[in-house]
């Protein structure tokens, strides 16, 4: 596809993601019901459970495109790899955000150890000791390489985490839409939302991608630039 | 299987002649040991619920400084080179470091256990044989990821730095199963409560072996 067509493209996502940005908060604050036992309190839900599915979205993406990088060695899966790993760092710090400013009135506690909460947060760490990884290897070859490697680890340890803790008492609410516990009333507001967070997590992906793209150019750029010197 | 054994003594070796990494796996384990005497002085009266949690946090911590020198010190030498122009698979290399830094750590942790039975005023006999086993298990899955990780430290910036930022995170299963395991051991009589934290510990070894044995050579600097 032209570069131009691609441009396009990510205008066209931006003006959707303005209008639908809107939109999801006018559902979510105004146009859902209030909820019967939590009140208000329940609205951050609106934004807790996209974050979470688009961050685990994002992980698995990182996952394989880490794979790729490693069987192909084309510098396009690293791009990709990375930009996913860091928004899915940026999605998950939203989840660790909204998720003790509910959890203190409806616990009465931030925080607890349940499978949930756990595994968030030490996927969280996961994918910051990742970067860290990258952010200390200068090499880009190298530094492509590796972080791969620990890209396959990294997504290969959540599972592992969570059944290590699954005896914990997890009092985090079940999936409501697997249970089909999500009032009909609240989907709209809760789909509108899932759709443009998944939006979003495609805008941003383009967006790093791109930024990265460009920075590998200009590396390459600079090298040809020493090598003529 | 006699070349995994060939890196395995020429690590083993370097170690009995030196006494380098031991040493200071050891001294720093019992140093962690005293801390938390301290540190936990309030229950020290009733301190046995929380001793299987102390000699885990020792033995990860003393275990991070002796994986750290599998690496850092072949680098130092300029012996990386030696061993990578070696005509053997680099997952053979792996195995027989992941080998030694096992017997190291687990020679570290019989020393550092004794030492916390008398600190901590523990009598043990029977449950030996399972302790044992939890420590070699866990010990296992620990090396497993971790002389990964230590080949993927040396090669950045940091170094030594950088193993326990990444390690830790990607440990978590092993340290929970293995804290879990030695408490009921410890604490409890029922001792087929073992079963599930010792499965997922084999799981966890057995997913991160193969996934270093596949993934190795990419991390070894050519």
């Amino acid at each position: 596809m032209s570069e131009k067509f691609q441009s396009r493209l990510d205008t066209v996502l931006g003006i959707i993601l303005f209008f639908g940005m809107g939109l999801a908060l006018y559902m979510a604050f105004i146009g859902a019901p209030r909820e019967t036992t939590m009140g208000d309190l329940q609205r951050i839900f609106y934004f807790h459970v996209p974050a979470a599915i688009a961050g685990m979205t994002a992980f698995a993406v990182n996952f394989v495109s880490s794979i790729l990088y490693v069987v192909r060695r084309n510098r396009w899966w690293d791009n990709l790899a990375l930009s996913a790993a860091e928004i899915g760092v940026m999605f998950l710090i939203m989840v660790l955000v909204t998720g003790p400013i509910w959890a203190k009135p409806a616990w009465f506690v931030w925080w607890t150890w349940s499978p949930r909460l756990t595994l968030s947060l030490v996927l969280c760490l996961l994918y910051v000791a990742y970067m860290l990884i990258r952010n200390y290897i200068e090499d880009p070859e190298k530094k492509a390489l590796i972080s791969a490697v620990f890209g396959v680890i990294a997504f290969a340890d959540a599972p592992l985490v969570w059944f290590s803790i699954r005896w914990w008492r997890d009092i985090h609410p079940s999936p409501m839409l697997e249970t089909g516990g999500l009032s009909p009333s609240m989907r709209p507001a809760f789909f509108i939302c899932m759709a443009v967070f998944l939006v979003l997590l495609v805008f941003l992906l383009r967006r790093r991608f791109y930024l990265e793209s460009m920075r590998g150019e200009a590396e390459l750029l600079e090298r040809r630039a020493d090598l003529a010197r | 299987m006699t070349k995994i054994w060939a890196v395995f003594r020429k690590d083993l070796l370097i170690e009995l002649r030196t006494k380098d990494t031991l040493n200071s796996m050891l001294f720093f384990g019992v140093v962690v040991l005293v801390i938390f005497n301290f540190a936990l002085e309030s229950l020290r009266e009733s301190i046995r619920p929380a001793v299987p949690g102390i000699l885990w946090v020792a033995f990860a911590f003393s275990g991070t400084l002796g994986l750290n020198r599998m690496f850092a010190s072949e680098k130092e030498n300029g012996c990386l080179q030696g061993l990578l122009m070696v005509p053997i698979d680099r997952g053979v290399i792996y195995f027989g470091k992941m080998l030694a830094a096992t017997v190291f750590m687990l020679f570290a942790e019989i020393i550092m256990f004794v030492v916390g039975l008398v600190f901590f005023n523990l009598t043990v006999w029977r449950e030996i044989p399972y302790l044992f086993l939890v420590f070699l298990m866990g010990t296992l899955g620990f090396t497993a990821v971790g002389t990964l990780l230590s080949a993927i430290a040396v090669n950045t910036k940091l170094r030594e730095v950088l193993l326990p930022l990444i390690l830790f995170p990607v440990i978590l299963p092993i340290l929970v199963n293995a804290v879990e395991a030695t408490n009921v051991i410890l604490n409890t009589n029922d001792y087929s409560a073992l079963k599930l934290p010792l499965a997922v510990m084999s799981v966890f070894t057995i997913v991160f072996g193969t996934i270093s044995y596949l993934l190795f050579e990419n991390v070894l600097e050519d």
